[in-house]
């Protein structure tokens, strides 16, 4: 029992590896969610390790904001060309220019809430009946409380507080027509466990995660990346800092960290003495006390 | 590194709550944000602690409304393990979401107050490891510093307990008694020098030190087909193997297997994790079998060691727990999960409810939800599977509505 928190745990692997071959098995055309992040990243890597010899069963959704960061769709195209899987791409664009969605004003406006709608499209259009996501129970205090399957009617609403029991190894997806099932093969994984899992497995990750020079401003105590998608007052000055990104999601909603950490030794080393949660740098999570809840119920994963 | 699982029940005042935010807090397991995000939260409300119990009560309704309602999970870890702790309410009507906590745990924390002594509560939590069969069962008698870390009084809330609990234990469950403060800290993640005249390690040094390997490891072999992985592409054009999870025992390469329910019999040819060929697999390991005669096996199927068989059975003996609104009735029939088998069944007949808190068995016909009972039920297609005490992983099974899709009921065989 000699170990520390440097070992990645691998009964999680067994664990994914057996929802992964549940959400193939169960349902007819399953998607995994991919946004570039590490956690999503590391689902491809369990859907490969789940299914070889044979390819993986399923294609990659990725609801692409239009406000991503450059280097997460350089290693989106990377990945799909060097695993073989699909890609579809659902464009919050064309629910804006579709009027079906309104771009958010003023200073702290993102289009976060807004890809819940093309989410949501995709799964209409592509007649997708399970989408598999890489979010975790230790993220956020809503998605403690979500099942590994969870059932999502045609609104793909969460009823929080009427969930399908999850007992033992028993993983029940059967479903309505209309209805959909959001599947988490890592939701028993903490931040630490898949930055150890990357490490062990030489995951490739896009290069935002290490530190780099980059322009931001400091507002409220927070370091907001540059970029055309974020408004800056007049008064707001742009700083040149070492940061780097402990969660990838829009530019818009995805603050930066200060840091030094070049590596995943590094980081790993960053994450064990953190003060700040995973979320803390997530401005899509300090709207408010429930933002994560709010949205669930509304169709986010 | 080893993964031990934890269940926890209490109702809101049992120090639950305290206890499980005290060990976070002295892991290092919570970040300064999350603790002044609570702090903030504990303000708002009005109440002029930091309350903890905001740590685990995610939702907008349970923080409205002070109660626990569903399973929480939460994350902790040592440089010995990592702990995941099943936070469950603890009241009557949430029995469910109990059992539901426990169908994952290797241990079972009760708690019991040190001023209320054993309740009604003490005991359904009980029967609950105790239906569940978990191995170790730990009893913090907490909120010590109340009644001045007299030792009598734990002596004897020690004593009551053991007595309620020998009428029913199994042998190999082992009951452990830990006297402590979640307030202050005594005897959580180090020994309490106030609480001298116990002699025991402190809860963390417990489960530090638990035996954490699943009893599955030492019972037969059973491995039910998930998938069929059939690649059909130059390098592996005839391949053609069978995915699982090893729910029991272990397989080895050249190992006779019989195929149920077929009965045919054939041999591992190779074992493959990923892009590995391994010798063996254990219980819990997520690999693909593949055989060296061409059989037929589909998901739902499962590959045991020949000698090894379970009988099929179509007339079971079970205990359930009902878990849906909708009350059971007899005359309906259930889809009946065992491993990934499904068939459809009917219960029989009830022979009795149990009271958990009781130990009463009173007659029935219908069951409610959160009720638990033994009955008699009837499979459309044989079942094999054996009982829950030999083998946890295929002596449960769950009932499915055909027409809801819920999952209505949880069994174990007997």
């Amino acid at each position: 029992m000699s170990s520390n928190k440097k070992e990645f745990p691998r009964a999680l692997e067994d664990e994914a590896i057996y929802i992964l071959r549940e959400a193939a098995a169960q349902f007819e055309r399953p998607a995994i969610l991919f946004s570039g992040g590490k956690d999503s990243i590391t689902l491809v890597r369990l859907a490969q390790k789940a299914f070889y010899p044979g390819k993986i069963p399923f294609p990659l959704l990725h609801v692409d904001t239009g406000h991503n960061f450059p280097e997460t769709i350089v290693f989106r195209d990377w990945l799909v060309e060097k695993t073989g899987v699909d890609l579809v791409v659902g464009y919050v664009q064309d629910d804006i220019d579709a009027k079906r969605v309104a771009e958010e004003k003023g200073k702290f406006a993102s289009r976060n809430t807004l890809q819940t709608v093309t989410l949501l499209r995709m799964i209409e259009e592509q007649k997708f009946d399970a989408c598999i996501g890489g979010a975790r129970r230790d993220e956020e205090k809503a998605r403690a409380k979500e099942r590994i399957f969870s059932v999502r009617d045609e609104f793909g609403q969460w009823d929080a507080k009427n969930q399908r029991p999850e007992l033992f190894e028993f993983l029940n997806g059967r479903i309505k027509p209309g209805e959909n099932v959001r599947v988490f093969p890592i939701s028993n994984w903490t931040e630490l466990d898949v930055w150890n899992y990357i490490k062990e497995e030489e995951l490739d990750i896009p290069s935002i995660y290490f530190t780099h020079e980059r322009d931001v401003i400091i507002r409220d105590g927070v370091l907001w990346p540059i970029s055309d998608f974020i408004y800056r007052d007049a008064d707001e000055e742009i700083i040149k800092k070492k940061v780097r990104f402990r969660t990838v999601g829009d530019m818009s909603c995805t603050a930066a960290l200060a840091s030094e950490a070049d590596s995943l030794e590094t980081i790993i080393d960053e994450i064990i003495s953190a003060t700040l949660s995973e979320r803390g740098t997530r401005l899509d999570d300090k709207r408010a006390e429930a933002a994560m809840e709010i949205r669930k119920v509304s169709g986010y994963f | 590194m080893e993964v031990l699982r934890i269940a926890t029940a209490g109702s809101v005042d049992d120090g639950k709550s305290t206890l499980i935010g005290r060990l976070l807090y002295e892991t290092n397991s919570i970040t300064t944000d999350r603790l002044e995000a609570i702090h903030k939260a504990s303000q708002r409300k009005g109440i002029d602690f930091v309350d903890l119990s905001l740590l685990t009560d995610g939702l907008i309704a349970e923080r409205e409304q002070g109660i626990t309602i569903d399973v929480a999970h939460i994350y902790f870890q040592t440089p010995k393990r990592k702990f995941i702790i099943a936070d469950s309410p603890g009241h009557v009507e949430y029995t469910r979401n109990m059992i539901t906590g426990a169908s994952h745990a290797e241990v079972s924390v009760i708690l019991v107050d040190a001023r209320l002594g054993i309740l009604d509560q003490t005991h359904r939590h009980y029967y609950i490891a105790h239906l569940l069969r978990i191995p170790n069962v730990i009893v913090c008698v907490n909120k010590m510093d109340l009644i001045g870390y007299e030792e009598e009084k734990f002596r004897a809330i020690e004593k009551q307990f053991t007595e309620f609990a020998n009428q029913i234990k199994a042998a190999d469950q082992y009951i452990q008694f830990i006297p402590i403060s979640s307030l202050y800290g005594e005897n959580i993640t180090k020994r309490s020098e106030k609480i001298n005249w116990y002699k025991g390690p402190a809860l963390l040094e417990v489960l530090e030190s638990l035996d954490a390997s699943p009893k599955e490891s030492k019972a037969r072999s059973r491995f039910p087909v998930q998938y069929i992985i059939r690649p059909r592409t130059e390098e592996f054009h005839d391949f053609r193997g069978y995915a699982g999870r090893v729910a029991s025992g272990q397989f080895i390469t050249g190992d006779s297997v019989t195929i149920l329910p077929s009965m045919r019999t054939t041999t591992i040819d190779k074992i493959y994790q990923y892009d590995q060929v391994i010798a063996h697999a254990d219980t819990r390991q997520s690999v693909v079998i593949t055989l060296k005669d061409d059989v037929d096996v589909s998901r739902g199927d499962m590959i045991v060691k020949t000698g090894e068989e379970p009988e099929q059975k179509k007339e079971l003996d079970a205990d359930i727990c009902w878990l849906n609104n909708e009350p059971m009735t007899g005359t309906k029939t259930y889809l009946m999960q065992t491993g990934t088998s499904l068939t459809k069944a009917k219960i029989a007949s009830v022979e009795y409810v149990k009271i958990p808190s009781t130990l009463e068995q009173l007659p029935a016909t219908a069951l409610k939800m959160n009720e638990i009972a033994r009955v008699k039920i009837k499979t459309a297609k044989g079942v094999a599977s054996d009982t829950y005490k030999e083998n946890p992983s295929n002596g449960s099974f769950i009932l499915i509505d055909e027409y809801s899709n819920n999952t209505v009921a949880v069994g174990f065989l007997n």
